[in-house]
């Protein structure tokens, strides 16, 4: 697989990123010589083998269903660059 | 039963199918602590997890594990011992993390079925693709500002479990039918609480048009319909767009939908160009979830009596319908009252029909016209068995029954208190009947003319006359039967 400057400004859009030339220009040399070096693994047989998903042998942790009863607006709007009667405000999207 | 639509050369077939988003029931989150009540104020209900603050991590809720799990056994689904959590990344402002924790090659649960059940006594399987679990977004409000969106995150984080169909239903009545069957598991299950004014039940609907028998067409996605009417009505506009579209010889481009529930009408969601593009993959936060078959055993013995195992039992133990016990038990409110109103007295059992009749029709009008339901009802299973007593026992006929239902609800007196104070008694007393159509037929010697002369249909008249003077206390057949033999 081969990182070209469709793709490196097709990522940068669905990461919300702005990338100028140059910038495209480096991603897409790093990207590709990162993609070239797992490509190492694939000379590896992995026929007959299932796929691992995780290195733990652990088991997924569960919680009980308990809810606390914290009210939180105050510490969540904390940092918001804007709000209004306990909402978030943001710039208008409309859909 | 004619599923087509006529087309300017050819028939028409709707091809439909549906993503049903039911919330779980629980105290708490999918995957944090925060409280899941409905209609709190804004944000007050939201942890850092939610909120997605840099380091939080999320923790499974054990009980919608359970609650995805017994839905699955009720939609006699296929449970998967082995399921993952995946990211599926997108941005809006009501979606904190930039991606929605949910399932995607490997669901909780796999293939399963619902049936259907039409009024003329057949049924139809709608076949379940899957059903996986997944975080719910915040609520976006966009017409409070011209130039700005509120956010709040109380809904951040609940679990959802999405049930997607195979493309099975064919008219949007078919689509209303599996929606409520749905919702009727749902709630006998008690897995989401199906209130669909409130957004806990909710759909996307896939529907495309073809000429029947041949291959599917190019679909679109309605989004977010939150009443069966809703989906019935977008589902009409949106084929019927379709259909134009291709009779005037264009083509149908794979688009997602909005509905607006005030015009009745379909349009595009905008930048289409950019299509979406979720790069879906397992969420390194979470491990793969497994399920032993013992435990999937524990849910399945707490199950309860499921509405078409109901149904099948009320239609042997009572020889109802299949239609008739559908209707009892597609809600489990009507479903215990329909139990209660029977067991009150043992007599009712052999009156099942007439037991149905009195719930589906003349309680749920009167309930209706003054928005109660069921729960809520002034009138008691237990005096509702009453009025049916008096009713088989041929001690007041039906006609006064309903007046006297209409009484029992706005005065709270029990049948046999109305019957008793105003002496509403069947008259069957033969004489007693035969004077009183002495009497009309002595006071209407012209109609008696007319009606001997061959006007049958004065019989009618009659009887009227007799029922009046009777206060319509007279049994009904045995007035007929000495009307007639009197008037030869």
């Amino acid at each position: 697989m081969k990182i070209d400057k469709n793709t490196i400004n097709k990522i940068a859009r669905l990461s919300r990123i702005k990338l100028d030339d140059k910038e495209s220009e480096d991603y897409i040399k790093d990207l590709n010589s990162i993609l070239d070096w797992v490509e190492h693994l694939n000379e590896v047989n992995t026929e007959n083998v299932e796929p691992l998903s995780n290195i733990s042998s652990s088991i997924l942790p569960k919680r009980e269903d308990v809810s606390n009863d914290a009210n939180s607006s105050e510490e969540i709007l904390e940092n918001a660059p804007d709000k209004l009667e306990g909402f978030f405000a943001v710039p208008k999207v409309v859909e | 039963m004619n599923n087509l639509i006529k087309g300017e050369n050819h028939d028409w077939e709707m091809v439909i199918g549906l993503e049903i988003h039911a919330q779980v029931k629980s105290n708490s989150k999918l995957f944090s602590s925060s409280s899941t009540k409905f209609g709190s104020s804004p944000n007050s209900q939201v942890s850092l997890v939610d909120a997605a603050m840099p380091g939080m991590l999320p923790v499974i809720n054990k009980y919608c594990v359970e609650q995805a799990v017994k839905t699955g056994v009720g939609l006699n689904a296929k449970i998967n011992n082995y399921s993952v959590f995946d990211r599926k990344n997108y941005f809006y402002a009501d979606l904190p993390q930039g991606y929605q924790i949910s399932q995607y090659k490997y669901p909780i649960v796999g293939e399963g079925k619902v049936t259907i059940d039409f009024k003329d006594g057949t049924s139809k399987d709608i076949r379940i693709v899957r059903l996986h679990l997944e975080q719910d977004a915040g609520k976006s409000l966009h017409d409070q500002n011209p130039s700005k969106t509120y956010v709040d995150l109380n809904r951040s984080g609940v679990a959802l479990m999405e049930i997607v169909s195979e493309p099975d239903i064919r008219t949007p009545d078919e689509a209303g039918m599996y929606i409520s069957k749905i919702r009727s598991i749902l709630m006998y299950l008690n897995t989401c609480d199906g209130n669909m004014q409130e957004g806990s039940l909710r759909a996307d609907v896939n529907i495309s048009v073809r000429k029947p028998g041949e291959e599917y067409g190019t679909r679109c996605e309605i989004k977010n319909l939150n009443s069966i009417k809703f989906i019935k009505q977008a589902i009409n506009y949106e084929a019927k767009r379709q259909i134009e579209i291709l009779e005037s010889g264009g083509s149908i481009e794979q688009n997602t939908m909005l509905f607006n529930t005030s015009t009745g009408k379909t349009r595009p969601m905008r930048n289409k160009e950019e299509a979406h593009d979720y790069r879906y993959f397992p969420d390194p936060d979470l491990l793969p979830l497994e399920i032993s078959e013992e435990e999937i055993g524990k849910i399945k013995s707490s199950i309860p009596e499921l509405p078409d195992q109901l149904k099948n039992r009320f239609i042997e133990t009572y020889k109802l319908s299949n239609y008739d016990a559908s209707v009892l038990t597609a809600e489990k409110q009507t479903s215990d009252y329909f139990n209660e109103t029977i067991n009150s007295d043992s007599e009712l059992k052999n009156h099942a029909k007439i037991v149905v009749n009195w719930i589906t029709s003349e309680l749920f009008s009167l309930l209706n016209k003054n928005n109660l339901d069921l729960n809520n009802s002034p009138v008691s299973p237990e005096n509702l068995g009453q009025l049916i007593k008096l009713i088989s026992t041929n001690e007041i006929s039906g006609k006064i029954a309903k007046d006297v239902l209409e009484d029992m609800f706005s005065s709270g007196k029990t049948a046999r208190q109305i019957v008793d104070e105003k002496g509403l008694q069947q008259v069957t007393d033969q004489d007693e009947i035969a004077k009183v159509i002495d009497e009309v037929i002595a006071e209407n010697p012209k109609m008696v003319e007319q009606y001997l002369a061959g006007k049958d249909k004065l019989l009618g008249f009659f009887v009227g006359q007799a029922m009046k003077l009777t206060k319509g206390k007279a049994n009904p057949k045995m007035l007929n039967d000495i009307l007639k033999s009197k008037l030869k």
